[in-house]
């Protein structure tokens, strides 16, 4: 290389440096004079989906929140009281909670202009329960007559409709269940129960990259790892019409990178607050901090099929350990108040939730906790350990609650670290937990049957800790069988009652949204879901 | 020359088989059922879980898998990820960014590199020199992460001169500082490593000769004794190549660039073969024909290196 060619090689990259610079300061933008725009689009901190947008197959966050802004189905939850309302549902007409009548209203379209008729609900929830079509979410039509035949237990379906679904003309459909379930409205609002174009099953993987849906977004983009960009439809009939012009989901693979972003006015609304920034971001944003519980809640499990577990007088030493647990101070500080205590197995803002039904059980008492384990007769070997996946930032945490175990009761506890989700899950259903384990869960739908039913039930999917009681398996039993939602939720509740008896589970906290928003939007709020509601958040003109 | 290359090119095969069936095996034996892994901290159900399975291509016995994997990979279909997305779209999504990235992390570093070790050997002892020895010091010791925030909080927060992030993955003007913090720990090798071989160079009986026969300074430098000080550096620059592609996870963390590093992340994360290997069987060919220019170029560096 000679002289005068490296002299060249100098120039461009000071050149190149300068033009970098020149163009990288001028996107700052300002937040002009507070009218709203009706067709800003605001970007939300988001990421990958795992599956293809499909309504059944999006099961985890980054594509469900997708999904539910592309697609309504027959009802959705009322972001402000927590209950179903009726979208594309005229209505639907029960007697028995077990065979249900549905009408729809007209004039609802999907975004290619075709209308959402009874077909378009009865095809997409044959073809979503079907074990052959792979949907992440086919469980959830198992309440429905004749699910058996597209997803049996074992081996290839047999049919490919089920016979609890019966299309009566385009805007009459009704629904059989196998059993009264009352509360089944809430299930409807889960976005597996979405209406599909007929575009969808010819190619649905292809939907699934471009989704044609009914919901108040249409479809723009899909530039996978960088962003998923809605625009506001302008056909959309239900009652929640966008009051922007849409949103662009920006992929994020690290949360601090997403806050440095909020705070600059590079991005508009925040998913949730990293740990690093949690001490500081209510000072950062001012009143566009939000700080409320959601609907999930962590508790740890005890490995109830381990002998050290059963007897009946254990259920009073797991009740010490409980009580040995100060939640208010590990909210407070390990977990830099994004956490709220908990005193009970349900999350607040649920129907159905009951304050402080976990009682004294659930409150930190040293002196109790040590004397109730004393009467149960103490722990074996003295010690505990609890299985977690080190990879969610669960380990200061576990640690924290080791601590004040021992030092209320001088049970040695130590954490069990698996390296990840996938290899604690994997201990955990194989049900070889030596003693106890994590345990979160997020609401499915805000009713308390959401937090007792699949996690506390004999043989229930999620019960990891083969808790089985008669006496919770009796009220649940009639608590499904209920006409109505109210008596359901109160069964339940009684349900609940139990389990503060037997302890299966230790209560510890619910989560909370952490978040906020930048100086180019407001009207913000968050569910309890901990998602913004997309449709509300207003533009401000620039 | 020709037989040279063309044994190189027939000797990459079996590395590339090697690697690639390496890092399939080592990808399976990651611990956990990744199709569990799907359904959350929720059970999966285990009719549906099967027949996920089975579409995967998991429930196949794993030498089977692998067959059919390669099969396939010679075809060049590089497979499916477990999201149904074609393994090809994925790798030539986050290529274009990384060889971006990289590219000007590799110019800063050699541009940068190689002029300050020059100025530095020539200048042996000088306050230049030192402070040069102290600066490069600094950026080894310093994490990566460390320095990304500092220039992050400095850029960005600071002087506000660039978003905190970067918005546009395939923007150049936006990848620069990204570039910058990448490229800073090679650039202090670099610059290390050119210093040191001027400094043995300068005293080179070539040395004397070219001064004795009266050739201009500029051309003393630049051609006798740069070019014989290289060859350290080239072999350094060569494999650096690929790890910047490979190893940026940090660094495309830090500025929310959506690159190879990010994408590999991910795929490991959920145990994704077909993904993970995708994705190392480029870079293998990457690393493979970065090594071959560098062996070519010793022989363009040094007349006394010939290549059979």
């Amino acid at each position: 290389m000679r002289g005068a060619s490296q002299a060249k090689w100098v120039v461009t990259a000071v050149a190149v440096a300068l033009a970098a610079t020149a163009c990288g300061s001028s996107t700052s933008a300002s937040s002009g004079s507070g009218a709203i725009d009706a067709k800003g689009v605001y970007s939300y901190q988001s990421g990958e989906p795992q599956n293809p947008l499909q309504p059944a197959n999006a099961n985890e966050s980054l594509g469900s929140r997708v999904v539910k802004n592309l697609f309504r189905g027959l009802v959705d939850l009322d972001p402000t009281t927590n209950k179903p309302r009726y979208q594309v549902a005229d209505k639907i007409e029960t007697t028995d909670a077990k065979h249900f009548a549905v009408t729809l209203k007209s004039g609802w379209t999907f975004h290619d202009g075709t209308p959402v008729t009874a077909h378009s609900f009865v095809d997409a929830w044959n073809w979503s329960a079907n074990t052959k079509n792979n949907q992440i979410n086919s469980n959830w039509f198992s309440d429905i007559a004749g699910y058996d035949a597209v997803h049996p237990a074992k081996g290839d379906p047999t049919a490919t409709t089920m016979s609890g679904l019966k299309v009566v003309d385009d805007t009459h459909f009704t629904i059989d269940l196998t059993g009264p379930v009352s509360y089944f409205q809430y299930k409807l609002a889960y976005i597996a129960f979405s209406p599909l174009p007929k575009s969808f099953f010819a190619d649905p993987v292809k939907a699934g990259e471009n989704p044609v849906g009914d919901g108040p977004y249409k479809f723009v983009s899909w530039e996978h790892n960088k962003a998923i960009t809605l625009a506001a439809y302008d056909q959309y009939a239900g009652v929640d019409k966008a009051q922007n012009g849409g949103i662009v989901f920006k992929n994020y693979s690290a949360a601090e990178a997403a806050y440095k972003d909020l705070t600059s006015d590079n991005l508009d609304v925040l998913d949730q607050v990293d740990p690093t920034d949690l001490p500081k971001y209510k000072s950062d944003l001012g009143d566009r901090a939000v700080d409320q519980p959601q609907g999930g809640i962590v508790s740890i499990s005890f490995a109830m099929y381990q002998p050290e577990w059963q007897g009946v007088d254990k259920a009073k030493v797991r009740q010490g350990l409980s009580m040995a647990i100060d939640r208010d101070t590990i909210t407070k500080t390990v977990l830099n108040g994004s956490r709220l205590p908990a005193d009970s197995f349900v999350a607040p803002g649920t129907v159905g939730y009951k304050a402080g039904i976990c009682g004294e059980a659930c409150t930190f008492d040293p002196a109790k906790a040590k004397s109730m384990i004393a009467a149960g007769g103490g722990v074996p070997n003295n010690k505990i350990t609890i299985t977690y996946n080190a990879d969610g930032g669960h380990k200061e945490w576990v640690d924290a609650v080791c601590n004040s175990i021992r030092q209320s009761t001088g049970v040695e506890c130590v954490g069990d670290p698996k390296p990840d989700m996938k290899t604690a899950r994997k201990e955990i259903t194989a049900h070889t937990v030596p003693s106890m384990m994590r345990t979160g869960w997020a609401q499915d739908y805000p009713l308390n049957v959401s937090f007792l039913r699949d996690l506390y039930q004999t043989g229930a999917d999620s019960n990891d800790a083969l808790y089985s009681s008669p006496e919770f398996d009796k009220l649940a039993k009639a608590a499904d069988a209920a006409a109505t939602v109210d008596q359901t939720a109160d069964l339940y509740q009684q349900a609940e009652a139990q389990l503060v008896k037997d302890m299966p589970a230790i209560p510890l906290w619910y989560y909370k949204t952490n978040a906020g928003w930048s100086n180019n939007v407001t009207n913000v709020k968050y569910d309890t879901f901990g998602d913004p509601v997309f449709t509300q958040v207003e533009v401000k003109q620039k | 020359m020709g037989r040279f290359v063309a044994r190189r090119l027939l000797q990459m095969i079996p590395v590339f088989l090697g690697t690639t069936a390496l890092i399939f095996f080592m990808v399976h034996v990651l611990p956990g059922d990744p199709v569990a892994a799907m359904w959350g901290d929720k059970a999966a159900d285990p009719a549906q879980l099967a027949a996920k399975r089975h579409q995967l291509g998991l429930d196949q016995p794993l030498l089977q898998q692998y067959v059919t994997y390669m099969g396939h990979l010679l075809t060049g279909d590089f497979g499916t990820t477990m999201g149904q997305r074609k393994v090809i779209d994925v790798i030539s999504a986050a290529m274009p960014v990384t060889v971006r990235l990289t590219l000007m992390a590799f110019g800063v570093e050699v541009v940068f590199g190689v002029l300050i070790g020059l100025f530095a050997g020539l200048r042996r002892g000088k306050a230049f020199d030192k402070g040069t020895l102290v600066i490069t010091l600094l950026l080894i010791s310093i994490p990566v992460p460390v320095l990304g925030f500092l220039f992050q909080t400095v850029f960005a927060d600071q002087l506000k001169l660039v978003t905190p992030t970067v918005q546009d993955s395939m923007n150049f003007g936006q990848l620069l500082l990204p570039a910058v913090v990448l490229g800073s720990l090679s650039l202090a090798y670099v610059a290390r490593l050119t210093r040191t071989s001027i400094v043995e160079n300068v005293r080179a009986d070539y040395m004397r000769t070219a001064v004795a026969k009266g050739l201009p300074r500029r051309r003393v430098i630049g051609t006798h004794l740069l070019r014989n000080s290289m060859i350290p550096v080239i072999t350094f620059l060569g494999t650096d190549l690929g790890a910047l592609m490979g190893g940026a996870i940090v660094t495309e963390s830090i500025f929310n660039v959506k690159g190879v590093g990010n994408a590999m992340y991910h795929a490991i994360n959920q145990s994704d073969g077909a993904t993970v290997s995708g994705f190392v069987a480029v870079l293998v060919l990457v690393f493979l024909a970065a090594s071959l220019i560098v062996d070519l170029l010793y022989a363009v560096l040094d007349p006394r290196i010939r290549y059979a």
